[in-house]
């Protein structure tokens, strides 16, 4: 078995109001010091036998994230 | 004339698309998402609403339902195709329109009367309005926030493909106040604001919206 993770986030040049959002809430907690804040998606895949990293990243990068608004990294860790 | 909706599991407004359908002098027909069967219709409406609760991204696993194969192959062949609202989500996910769409910039769901300004009145779904006409139809939506990169913008916008702009005021911090586009023969339209609602005095601000609906009918016997 193998676990893959997939992280997905808005592309810099797509504006990210949530990210904006969770920022305001920190500057009014009193943590002046955070600059900017990027929300974005975390999945968790269990694959069966070895990871064919080729159909992973086909399924990351047409369904798990819109490559017209989201990048997106594989990380890849084997029993 | 058969003007096909279908209704995806979520959807919200596929009997106000059919009703406005029937209201314009078309016969609609139910389309189901999980089947492989459009039923032979001669255009086919993706109605607003929440498909899949808009889990993933709004529109991405509708976009991905066996009918939605079906869709994409007949629109590639010239099969009229409008997108309202979570039908635009639809169309984009499926890679039949350019862009996305995304959270709104002031993060409220928005919900009023919108004012558009029709681009292009030689689409099938526009023919019945002309270049510059103001239309008033409302507007609803939590992620109507249509976004691509500059480049693709400055692309789309030089094609000539934004259908509809909103006027006196963006609802939403769409790009270049972009509320509608289409695709590059015409055929396939996806705006977020929402013509369906906008067919009788009595429910609408306007009847204003019946034209995507008559246009339609003209098209398809034109074709």
């Amino acid at each position: 078995m193998s676990r893959v993770v997939v992280d997905v986030v808005l592309k810099p040049e797509i504006s990210d109001p949530q990210g904006q959002a969770v920022l305001g809430a920190l500057g009014r907690l009193g943590h002046d010091s955070v600059r900017s804040v990027r929300q974005g998606k975390h999945f968790v895949l269990e694959v069966d036998g070895t990871p064919d990293e080729a159909e992973l990243r086909q399924i990351a990068e047409t369904l798990l994230a819109n490559p017209v608004i989201e990048d997106v990294e594989l990380h890849l860790t084997t029993d | 004339m058969r003007i096909g909706v279908i209704t995806f599991p979520g959807s919200l407004d596929d009997v106000d698309a059919a009703r406005a359908v029937r209201l314009a002098g078309g016969d609609p027909v139910s389309l189901w998402h999980g089947e492989h069967d459009l039923k032979d219709v001669d255009a086919v409406v993706l109605p607003g609403g929440f498909s899949y609760g808009d889990y993933l991204r709004a529109g991405a696993i509708a976009a991905r339902s066996p009918l939605m194969q079906d869709v994409v192959a007949a629109a590639k062949g010239g099969l009229p195709v409008l997108g309202i609202c979570n039908g635009f989500q639809v169309l984009c996910e499926a890679g039949l329109l350019p862009g996305a769409l995304t959270r709104n910039s002031h993060l409220h769901f928005r919900n009023r009367d919108q004012l558009l300004r029709v681009e292009r009145a030689d689409t099938a779904w526009t023919g019945d309005y002309a270049d510059g006409q103001e239309i008033l139809v409302p507007v609803k939506n939590g992620e109507g926030r249509y976004v691509g990169s500059e480049a693709d913008l400055d692309r789309l916008e030089g094609e000539g493909r934004v259908v509809f702009r909103y006027v006196g005021g963006n609802p939403n911090g769409s790009s270049r106040d972009i509320a509608g586009v289409t695709s590059e023969n015409g055929r396939v339209v996806g705006l977020m604001p929402h013509p369906e609602h906008a067919v009788e005095d009595l429910t609408g601000p306007s009847t204003d919206g019946l034209g995507f609906f008559t246009s339609i009918l003209k098209a398809v016997v034109a074709a």
